[in-house]
């Protein structure tokens, strides 16, 4: 039997912590905290993000919060932005969830530039980050697919960078693996897959490319059975990183026999 | 008085303070509160006074990605 043991990857370590998985998610879409709550915990996600909204006046008292449900005792919450479409929102947002996090710092920032597509405000993004970083707040950064902008943000100060894979929700995956690529070996933080993966196979290909990781959302909430993909999920990025790891073959545009040449006795 | 509460006009009792306004409005757990665009910290919930007029934004967290 094979006892080998399998070298063991490096934790992601950033934002002031160390992080086994590589798979970040979500709370966006699913039918309710319930199956938020089993399919967090079947992706095995340690990083998970939130929305900050309007409370309802005159809900349900009843009714559990996401915070009870995700705790932030057992997760590293990570509010966004998402829904804003300048830097004075963004930044805005940010402050208000660093107070309803007793003071919590680290945030996702999307500043968004179109309803169609959600490809992000570039100009916008720069002067919210500008200014969050100069705040103390850690900042994770959604952003294109352009090496130059993600090279700038990195020198902004942001801890890490979050380029699309194809537009939030589209499920379209990885439309420019190059770029990204590209945007992984210049890196000197942690990059991430942020929106655009569709199944698994998307996922596996974002840390083959060398990413740090992925983060999605409806990807899994979406999907017929959450519980089952968000497994998925947490395999694919888990396979995806040790062939990484592991170095692929270079393709080739013709065979290379698998078996000797030699010794045959025909 | 009238106050702008979450986008919408709402009428509270005069003198109110931020802590007076979450209690009747039995909101608990974790949230956030911006008076005019400022910030208040939760520790002054229950001095910081309400004026006639005040826009007043309670947030919490949600699901979104």
């Amino acid at each position: 039997m094979n006892t080998e043991v399998i070298k063991e990857d490096n934790p992601l370590s950033f934002a002031g912590g160390t992080f086994h998985s590589r798979l970040l998610v979500g709370t966006g879409k699913y039918r309710d905290l319930e199956e938020t709550r089993r399919a967090i915990e079947a992706s095995g996600a340690e990083i998970v993000t939130v929305a900050i909204r309007r409370t309802n006046i005159g809900q349900d008292k009843n009714e559990p919060s996401l915070l009870e449900v995700i705790s932030p005792d057992n997760y590293t919450i990570l509010p966004n932005t998402a829904g804003c479409y300048d830097a004075e929102s963004a930044i805005r947002t940010c402050q208000m969830a660093r107070e309803l996090l007793d003071g919590h710092t680290l945030v996702k920032l999307e500043v968004l530039g179109d309803e169609k597509t959600l490809f992000p405000d570039i100009p916008e993004t720069l002067v919210a980050a500008e200014k969050l970083i100069a705040d103390d707040f850690q900042v994770m950064v959604y952003t294109n697919d352009d090496p130059v902008m993600a090279k700038r943000f990195e020198e902004l100060g942001c801890i890490a960078v979050m380029p699309l894979a194809a537009p939030i929700g589209s499920g379209l995956g990885i439309r420019n693996p190059y770029n990204i690529r590209t945007i992984v070996e210049n890196a000197g933080v942690p990059i991430l897959v942020d929106a655009g993966v569709g199944t698994a196979s998307d996922a596996a290909i974002a840390m083959e490319l060398g990413c740090d990781g992925v983060l999605m959302n409806t990807a899994i909430a979406g999907a017929d059975d959450p519980v089952l993909m968000a497994s998925a999920m947490k395999k694919a990025v888990e396979a995806g990183r040790e062939a990484w790891l592991a170095g692929r073959i270079p393709r080739r545009a013709y065979a290379t026999a698998s078996s000797p040449i030699d010794g045959t006795f025909f | 008085m009238q106050i702008v509460l979450n986008g919408k006009p709402f009428e509270i009792k005069e003198n109110a303070t931020v802590g007076d306004l979450l209690q009747e409005l039995d909101l608990q757990g974790k949230l956030a509160v911006e008076i005019n665009r400022e910030i208040i910290p939760r520790s002054t919930f229950r001095s910081r006074p309400i004026r006639a007029g005040d826009e007043i934004e309670i947030v919490h967290a949600i699901g979104g990605g």
